[in-house]
């Protein structure tokens, strides 16, 4: 984390708060803390705000203010928030069937870590991963935290279209499908439930500060979950400050 | 249901307002109206909330046909419309009647055409835009450009009754070449000196590789001090990304909202409306503008279109008859067309 959080311009109506130049769970709590600090502080002409891994985009109208006087008002306020934990968090359960025809290279990563299927799927599942950011395609969120026990490196050449809700390992990153994409990750699994649901209610599941805990599922449960899912009707667990569990 | 057929659907013919805004934080994609200040004048043009969905056509706009009375306004590229075969003004209201045909023929000045409905386009408002998101298949109709024999729902909103027109001050003429005003940075530093000068001092042309998403240019490559990537974070309209290869890219209205590439400048909203009308085979420079510069331009930018707004309401034509009007208006003369409808 630097010293001084640098303020950077994007063109005329945007301005980038940058904390640092490393992933870090630290360096993630003290956004989620401004993120927060400046959406309950209600800012004249401030309009959207991006949170990524380093920094937040924040997204103005210059026709309501200038850009000296928004870095005063955010320079202020970053001192009026202090370090420390995110505050209230989410460990987002995402039930999750392994192997077989949803998740194809899972003998790959077992073989290439030198451990069985079932031991990638319990270390899989035995850490709560923390969501950096969401990007890429809606709903995408970049999780840190997997144990290099199970770390795998991509596929040589990409698929040209792995299906919504596909979980899958890309080196030390793990990470679920939101839609139907492209992409180069090795799949171990696949949750039936909608990560994106553009008509829905809340149309991304996931978001920035959120744990994700995948948990172990039967083909049997797949299908009653994913029937329940279609109509809108499963609830998914989420705990709210519960203990996060760690691979260290 | 008031709709319109589409005979013919042009080569990218989308449903697009001001974009997606406010999910960014979920990944979601902004899309929307390329030219924001065409798509804004033209719906200013038939009365409508300037933030409206309209029909966003590109290099060849589409053949429709009207299935109830509506008013329309068509600015941006020239594509020399017609209506039943008669060539109708751009920059101006025209009233259209039920069974009505408007027809366009390929590009002569710009890229995109924008046309405005005084009915509204009635498609669902998903995360609250109708704006297509074509690579996501999101929004719109159906989340996809338009197809021969497709419906397209209009509102039931009321009609224009009276029309109003553009004076020339306010009609951009769109060249080949182009100076596009930066803001240096969020990532400047991670550029040499001799970078920062290539890149302020080179004509970069725009290549085939152009589209919603972005431009990808060919001229001097520009040199980092030491790699182009970072670490993702979020992207705006008008970043010019500049990955390792040192050629940039200018991210437009369907780019991804991160990207692991350094980001050498941004280029200007109002900039922008013009760029979004210039395509491959174009050329653009780059000028270095302070942020407090590039303030006085958006202010001059949005103040031109209020008082754009201003000289419409003063300046309002019946659609009664089929009659050329001449009118002498701060010096200047304009012809204007007015057209009876039922």
């Amino acid at each position: 984390m630097y010293d001084n959080t640098k303020y950077l311009p994007a063109g005329d109506s945007s301005v980038f708060m940058e904390f640092g130049n490393s992933i870090s769970p630290k360096i993630n709590a003290r956004i989620r803390n401004v993120v927060k600090g400046i959406e309950t502080s209600d800012i004249k002409g401030v309009t959207e705000l991006l949170p990524t891994y380093r920094s937040i985009q924040i997204m103005y109208n210059p026709m309501e203010i200038e850009y000296d006087e928004l870095v005063g008002i955010l320079k202020e306020l970053e001192t009026s928030i202090p370090e420390g934990d995110a505050g209230d968090y989410r460990i987002v359960e995402i039930p999750t069937l392994y192997g077989g025809e949803y998740g194809p290279d899972i003998e790959f990563v077992a073989e290439h870590n030198k451990i069985s299927v079932e031991e990638v799927i319990k270390i899989h599942t035995s850490t709560d991963y923390l969501l950096y950011m969401l990007g890429f395609t809606p709903g995408f969120g970049y999780l840190g935290g997997m144990s290099e026990k199970i770390a795998t490196p991509r596929l040589k050449t990409p698929r040209t279209k792995i299906p919504a809700g596909t979980a899958g390992i890309a080196g030390t990153q793990t990470g679920i499908y939101p839609i139907d994409s492209p992409g180069g990750w090795q799949l171990i699994g696949k949750t039936p439930i909608k990560l994106y649901d553009p008509l829905g209610e809340a149309p991304i599941l996931l978001r920035a500060g959120d744990y994700v805990r995948f948990v172990n599922i039967t083909e049997e449960e797949f299908f009653e979950i994913q029937k329940l899912a279609e109509q809108r009707k499963y609830n998914v667990n989420i705990i709210i400050n519960g203990e996060v569990r760690s691979h260290e | 249901m008031n709709r319109i057929r589409i005979i013919k659907p042009g080569l990218l013919t989308t449903v697009q307002d001001r974009g997606r805004l406010g999910y960014q934080q979920f990944g979601v994609t902004v899309a929307g109206a390329m030219d924001n200040y065409s798509f804004r004048v033209a719906n200013l043009l038939v009365e409508n909330d300037e933030n409206e969905a309209v029909l966003e056509t590109t290099f060849m706009g589409p053949e429709i046909e009207f299935d109830c009375d509506e008013v329309i306004a068509i600015t941006g590229a020239d594509m020399k419309p017609k209506l039943n075969g008669e060539p109708v003004e751009l920059w101006t209201s025209i009233p259209v009647a039920k069974g009505d045909k408007l027809s366009f023929s390929s590009v002569t000045n710009g890229l995109r055409c924008y046309i405005a409905f005084s009915r509204g386009i009635n498609v669902p408002e998903i995360m609250g835009s109708k704006s297509t998101y074509l690579r996501g298949k999101l929004g719109g109709f159906e989340g996809r450009k338009l197809e021969k024999g497709d419906e397209l729902p209009l509102g039931e909103k009321n009609l224009a009754s009276t029309g109003s027109y553009a004076p020339k001050k306010y009609i951009p003429i769109y060249e080949k070449e182009y100076t596009l005003r930066v803001v240096l940075g969020p990532q400047d530093d991670y550029f040499t000196d001799e970078g920062i000068e290539t890149f302020l001092n080179s004509t970069y042309k725009i290549t085939s590789e152009a589209d919603r998403m972005g431009y990808r240019l060919d001229g001097p490559v520009i040199a980092h001090k030491d790699g182009a990537d970072i670490i993702s974070d979020g992207i705006v309209y008008g970043s010019v990304q500049v990955p390792g290869g040192g050629l940039p890219i200018i991210l437009m209205s369907d780019r991804g909202t991160t990207g692991g590439y350094t980001k050498i400048a941004t280029v200007l909203t109002p900039d922008l409306s013009i760029l979004a009308q210039m395509g491959p085979g174009s050329s653009v420079n780059f000028k270095e503008v302070s942020v407090h510069e590039s303030h006085e331009i958006y202010k001059e930018n949005e103040n031109k279109i209020s008082e754009l707004k201003n000289f419409m309401k003063n300046n309002r034509f019946e659609f009664n008859k089929n009659m050329m009007f001449s009118l002498n208006m701060f010096g200047n003369n304009f012809n204007v067309t007015v057209r009876e409808i039922e």
